[in-house]
């Protein structure tokens, strides 16, 4: 491993300090499903260690567990105090945590967006009942460590008014302001661009040699083999091997990490036939959080995939929206297999055969309190297999679900249990299972395998390339560019609200573009 | 420690949770009585005795079944979609006018003319006042739980206005009542010499209705996914708005029926204590039902009972007769309790240590 | 014209109009330290009505006028603390609970001054508060009898606005409160206590309501008749949303409130029966819905409110 990376740092030599955290036999089951099984794991003082997984082997939970979110079924957990002598770290209570100077940053942020930066980082520092702020002496103190640590906020701003990164640089901040000598960074890259993650990483490292401890929480081996000291790799929720950085071996961790099943065969290429999805032009005003279009175009032909790739809040969720008929356009034309679209409306959209794979597939994918039948026809409740006369035709909705739940693999009791019961991944076959039963022409998948396990993620692509196979055309949109890179046939960047087509399938120039600099 | 986790729901556990939480209300009542000074044994005696002593009594809770039934079943259905209509009061104050501006001479015909012609002149008067608060809401965002709360004193003003003015009866001796409903749209008595009416079987019969119709038609599949999930229904292709504005013009219709069947089938005519909270306690019938038509039925039974046995104990031993209002509301906040029964269970947590 | 301009120009008019005001103010407040830490509170119009009720029996019973008004802040409090205990820890609805809440609060209020006063065909009566005549100030023509000749409740309804815009926007238990109307997990990765704040909260405002309800038999009449509060909760629900949930506005919405509510009454007695009295009565409900639909749209609610939290899920 050479020791020179692309973001130009030099990981310092693996820190030799005294031990800082040590976890024994750490065990936490949810139901039935064995999420760690009796982890150890050690931190020394100035050391980066990465906790590298496929989604679901457990990493969070190890983290949560280490900040008392959840409570361990067995095992201890102890923190070295000031003086640097190991103690045992009460479970189940983060105050306890963070008394103990751990900090952790998640992957979704936990800041109050009608507070300000500071006050954000100044939330529970101060006694509750005291009768006036000290803000000035704060915000002081807050400002020296923002330069010490070279983390730099608008201090006096609203978080809701802040980006993605500097709400995260928030975050650490705020544990560096509790004291944190231990820092937990959950999937700090996954809202990043590259050059974002780069100079987060930059800025680790050198508090790592200034005496921070650091796990990272990542599956994404690049990062992890450039910027840390030692990486433990966890596998269904098993400890399955540790290294030091410098002797890793990239094909090793890699089958550590996915075990022995092979990833998908390359599928057969056809060439791209006639266009079915054709936007001229297109704007979309943005709303409230969401960020509008500017001007897209894009055509999408059938026989192929298009990714595409950006940093989230950079209009993904206006084009999803567009394409599953949720907005109209303001300017801009938008054309279905050659016809011109008018209508805007969800159900416009699926007659004229568009499968949509939503972002949120909780939020806008399923009704949770309804049963697995009802939730696999709630796209077609016009249609005569469904209803006849109004009614519902119960059996034949019955047999179809019970055929979904075979071809499909879906985990459930049966075509009776409320969609709440089952697990994301279940949910996420589900919505295959009815956008695929349609055979769509054009299909909108957002972000289809992020939170999923490795089977469900190895589901839907098949299906995507299946549906490819069968003359369908693909918009993926997804913020993992490995898995753009892996499956699209071209890729285009949003950035910005505007869309540009990548000319290189170079991860260095597309990333440059998606921070808005042509490469 | 302990955890929230939700369970997969049992059909036994659905039924037992509203029963039990109707008796621990009944039982609650006890506190109100012990501080009152009544003696408990006496007084729960003849509240039963109250309910079920005679052919009368139980006629009686019948016919308070009657309207609970109906603005049982408005809310429980607007509940479904999650349109809080709070508004049944108001609805069925409207209901009993639009029943007596048809009824009381002005068209005069046949009863098989008369009465479906009362009937519908009350429903479209109660779906036409939901229609307003459900438009606010999907037009401008206005939260319907206030806008309806509050059109219920509007309601209520408006009502006795006319009482007062153009439907005022010039027989009444100077009371603010309307004119008698004729004959031909009385709603027939259903038991000789008795008071209850048709109004029964008519929210019977819509009981029916409306648990075939959420249950096994398209539109309260739809009205169901609104309700549980907005987004994903409009991610679905499902009208959300044009849904919710015809849950909500049946809601409101049947609260406006419930007006009808006190007009038309109790009272004969109108006044402004026509209800004595039929409307407000409609909700509490739609949560003990767990917005099930047919467990409405079972609740407006359990409600009225409650109205009936406690009137007639509190009058009988000298107890503040607004006891019935008590246990009604108590009976909500049971139900609710038991609603978290049944959705989840608490787990002890064993903290750390070497316990699995 | 002239009438509107000489119903401007009496100062009784403006002192009607704050005396109106009142209530709404405590009522407002309340809902709005609810609604900031995310927990709507349709128990309002029942914790009125118990307010009412409790601050005038406490003060029949002897307890004296301030013994009243504590006692109805402990009833509203102890109602706040069901509210809160079925909505936070339980995380249940907070629309049916607040409903149940006004259910019950109404109807023990009610079954309360029955027990206690079974035989009574008209009202007891105590000595209400009276106006606190400010030295020198009272005595100013128009502006005295207008602003300066106001009950005690009248000045600690104007205190506790400054007080809670204080608490929220200057102090460190402000700032947890507003956090976690916002963001909870925000509040528990701090290391406070979601559940703490909220049921705290819900306890606190509700107390302000309760006060509010204890103005209308302790001040603006002197004995507790049922129905009194005749929707003035629901009123304040829809006057937090206009407000935008910051308690100047609050202030402001109430007098405007006010303000509106004593000219209609004024215009109604002007008119002299031309017009029937109820279109002049329905006249608060159907300005509440207004200033509804037209704050709606822009309204910032906070961002947690309806939505329960439960510890160690997330």
């Amino acid at each position: 491993m050479s020791q020179t990376t692309e973001g130009g740092t030099v990981p310092p030599r693996a820190g030799a300090g005294e031990v800082v955290l040590e976890m024994a036999g750490l065990t936490k089951r949810f139901g039935a499903m064995l999420a760690n099984d009796r982890i150890d794991l050690t931190l020394r003082r100035g050391e980066v260690l990465a906790l590298l997984g496929e989604n679901g082997a457990g990493k969070t939970t190890l983290m949560n567990l280490l900040f008392g979110h959840y409570l361990p079924d067995a095992g201890q957990i102890r923190v070295a105090d000031a003086a640097g002598a190991l103690q045992p770290l009460p479970p189940g209570a983060p105050d306890a945590a963070i008394a103990a100077g751990i900090g952790m940053v998640h992957q979704h942020f936990t800041l109050a967006h009608n507070l300000t930066a500071l006050d954000n980082i100044l939330l529970g520092t101060e006694p509750l009942f005291a009768l006036r702020r000290d803000r000035r002496a704060a915000r002081a103190r807050v400002r020296a460590l923002m330069e010490r640590s070279g983390l730099a906020v608008a201090l006096e701003t609203q978080v809701g008014r802040l980006s993605v990164g500097e709400r995260q640089r928030v975050e650490i901040l705020k544990a560096l302001y509790r004291g944190a000598r231990i820092l937990i960074l959950d999937e700090p890259t996954a809202v990043l661009t590259p050059q974002e993650a780069d100079r987060l990483f930059e800025t680790m490292s050198a508090m790592a040699a200034d005496g921070l401890s650091v796990i990272f929480i990542s599956h994404k081996l690049r990062e992890v083999l450039a910027f840390s000291h030692r990486i433990l790799v966890l596998r269904q929720g098993r400890n399955v091997g540790g290294m030091a950085t410098a002797e890793a071996d990239e094909a090793a961790i890699a089958r550590l990490m996915v075990g022995e099943e092979s990833p998908p065969p390359p599928a057969k290429r056809e060439a791209p036939g006639a266009p079915l999805l054709v936007l001229d032009g297109v704007t979309l005003p943005g709303e409230g959080a969401r960020a509008g279009l500017d001007g897209v175009s894009l055509t999408v032909r059938a026989h192929e995939i298009v990714g595409i790739a950006g940093v989230s809040g950079n209009g993904q969720a206006a084009l999803a929206a567009l394409l599953s008929g949720l907005a109209a356009p303001a300017a801009g034309t938008m054309s279905l297999a050659g016809r011109e679209i008018r209508r805007f409306t969800p159900a416009g959209f699926l007659e004229a055969g568009v499968g949509r794979i939503p972002e949120d597939r909780h939020h806008d994918g399923v009704v949770g309190a309804m049963t697995l039948s009802e939730n696999l026809v709630l796209e077609e409740l016009d249609t005569p297999e469904v209803t006849s006369g109004g009614f519902l035709r119960r059996g034949a909705i019955r047999a179809r679900a019970r055929a979904a739940i075979a071809d499909y693999d879906i985990r459930a009791p049966g075509p009776d249990v409320p969609v709440r019961l089952l697990s994301g991944g279940n949910i996420q076959k589900l919505i295959l299972a009815r956008v695929f039963g349609r055979s769509p022409q054009l299909i909108l998948a957002n972000q289809p395998t992020r939170g999923l396990d490795f089977g469900a993620a190895g589901a839907v692509v098949r299906r995507l390339l299946e549906a490819r196979e069968r003359g369908a055309g693909v918009v993926l949109i997804s913020e993992d560019l490995d898995e753009i890179l892996g499956l699209a046939d071209r890729i285009a960047v949003l950035q910005g609200g505007r869309l540009a087509e990548a000319r290189s399938r170079d991860r260095g120039a597309i990333g440059m573009m998606m921070v808005g600099q042509a490469a | 420690m302990i955890r929230i986790e939700p369970r997969a729901p049992s059909p036994l556990v659905n039924l037992a949770v509203p029963v039990l939480a109707a008796l621990v209300a009944l039982l609650l009542a006890a506190i109100p009585l012990a501080l009152a000074g009544a003696d408990l044994g006496q007084a729960f005696a003849l509240m039963w005795q109250g309910v079920f002593g005679s052919l009368f009594t139980v006629t009686e809770t019948l016919t308070r079944a009657a309207p609970l039934i109906l603005t049982g079943l408005a809310a429980a259905f607007a509940f479904r979609a999650r349109l809080w209509n709070i508004g049944g009061e108001g609805q069925l104050y409207l209901g009993a006018l639009a029943a007596v501006a048809v009824g009381t001479g002005a068209i005069s015909a046949p009863p098989a003319v008369m009465i479906p012609l009362v009937l519908l002149a009350g429903a479209l008067a109660g779906a036409l006042a939901m229609a307003l608060p459900a438009l606010l809401k999907i037009r401008f965002g206005a939260d319907e739980v206030v806008t309806t709360l509050l059109l219920n004193f509007v309601v209520l003003l408006f009502v006795q206005m006319m009482l007062e003015g153009p439907f005022k009866d010039p027989m009444g001796m100077g009371w603010p009542q309307s004119e008698p409903i004729v004959d031909a749209a009385m709603l027939p008595p259903l038991v000789e010499r008795m008071r209850l009416h048709a109004g029964l079987l008519i929210g019977l019969v819509l009981a029916l209705v409306l648990h075939v119709v959420l249950g096994r038609t398209a539109w309260g599949l739809r009205i169901r996914a609104v309700g549980e999930n907005p987004a994903a229904a409009a991610h679905a292709g499902i009208p959300v708005g044009r849904t919710l504005i015809g849950a909500a013009l049946v809601s409101g219709g049947l609260a406006g029926l419930a007006g009808v069947g006190e007009v038309a089938g109790l009272k004969g005519y109108l006044t402004a204590d026509l209800s004595p909270g039929y409307g407000y306690a409609g909700i509490v019938v739609a949560m003990l039902a767990r917005l099930s038509p047919l467990g409405v039925v079972a609740a407006a039974l359990f409600i009225a009972g409650v109205f009936v046995g406690a009137d007639s104990m509190s009058r009988a031993i000298g107890v503040s007769s607004y006891l019935a209002d008590l246990v009604v509301a108590i009976a909500l906040l049971t139900v609710l309790v038991g609603g978290f029964v049944s959705q989840y269970r608490l787990v002890r947590v064993r903290a750390g240590g070497e316990g699995a | 014209m002239t009438e509107v301009l000489e119903i401007l120009a009496n100062a009784n008019f403006w002192a009607a109009a704050i005396r109106i005001a009142t209530p709404l103010v405590f009522g407002v407040l309340g809902a709005l330290i609810c609604e900031r830490a995310g927990v709507l509170n349709l128990g309002i119009e029942g914790i009125f009505t118990a307010g009412a009720m409790a601050g005038w029996m406490a003060a029949w019973l002897g307890a004296g006028l301030w013994g009243g008004v504590l006692a109805a802040a402990l009833t509203g409090a102890g109602f706040g603390l069901l509210h809160a205990l079925l909505t936070v820890p339980l995380g249940l609805s907070q629309h049916v609970s607040g409903l149940g809440i006004t259910l019950l609060a109404t109807s023990a209020a009610y079954f309360a001054y029955r027990t206690a006063l079974p035989d009574v065909s008209s009202p007891p009566r105590i000595e209400p508060f009276g106006a606190l005549d400010i030295p020198v100030l009272s005595e100013l023509p128009f502006l005295g009898p207008a602003l300066f000749q106001h009950t005690a409740l009248t000045w600690l309804a104007l205190a506790m606005v400054a007080l809670v815009w204080w608490v929220l926007a200057r102090t460190p238990l402000g700032l947890a409160i507003r956090a976690v109307g916002d963001n909870p997990d925000a509040v528990d990765a701090q290391g406070l206590s979601v559940y703490g704040l909220r049921i705290g909260a819900v306890m606190a405002g509700s107390a302000l309501m309760a006060v509010g309800g204890a103005f209308l038999t302790m001040a603006a009449f002197d004995a507790f008749f049922f129905g009194m509060v005749n929707g003035r909760g629901w009123i304040c629900i829809a006057l937090v949303i206009f407000a935008s949930w910051r308690p100047w506005k609050a202030l402001l919405g109430a007098l405007l409130f006010g303000a509106f509510d004593a000219f209609q009454v004024r215009l109604q007695t002007e008119l002299g029966g031309a017009v029937p009295g109820q279109i002049f009565l329905m006249a608060p409900y159907l300005l509440s819905i207004v200033a509804l639909v037209l704050a709606a749209r822009r309204a910032d609610y906070p961002r947690a409110l309806l939505t329960p939290w439960f510890k160690g899920q997330r």
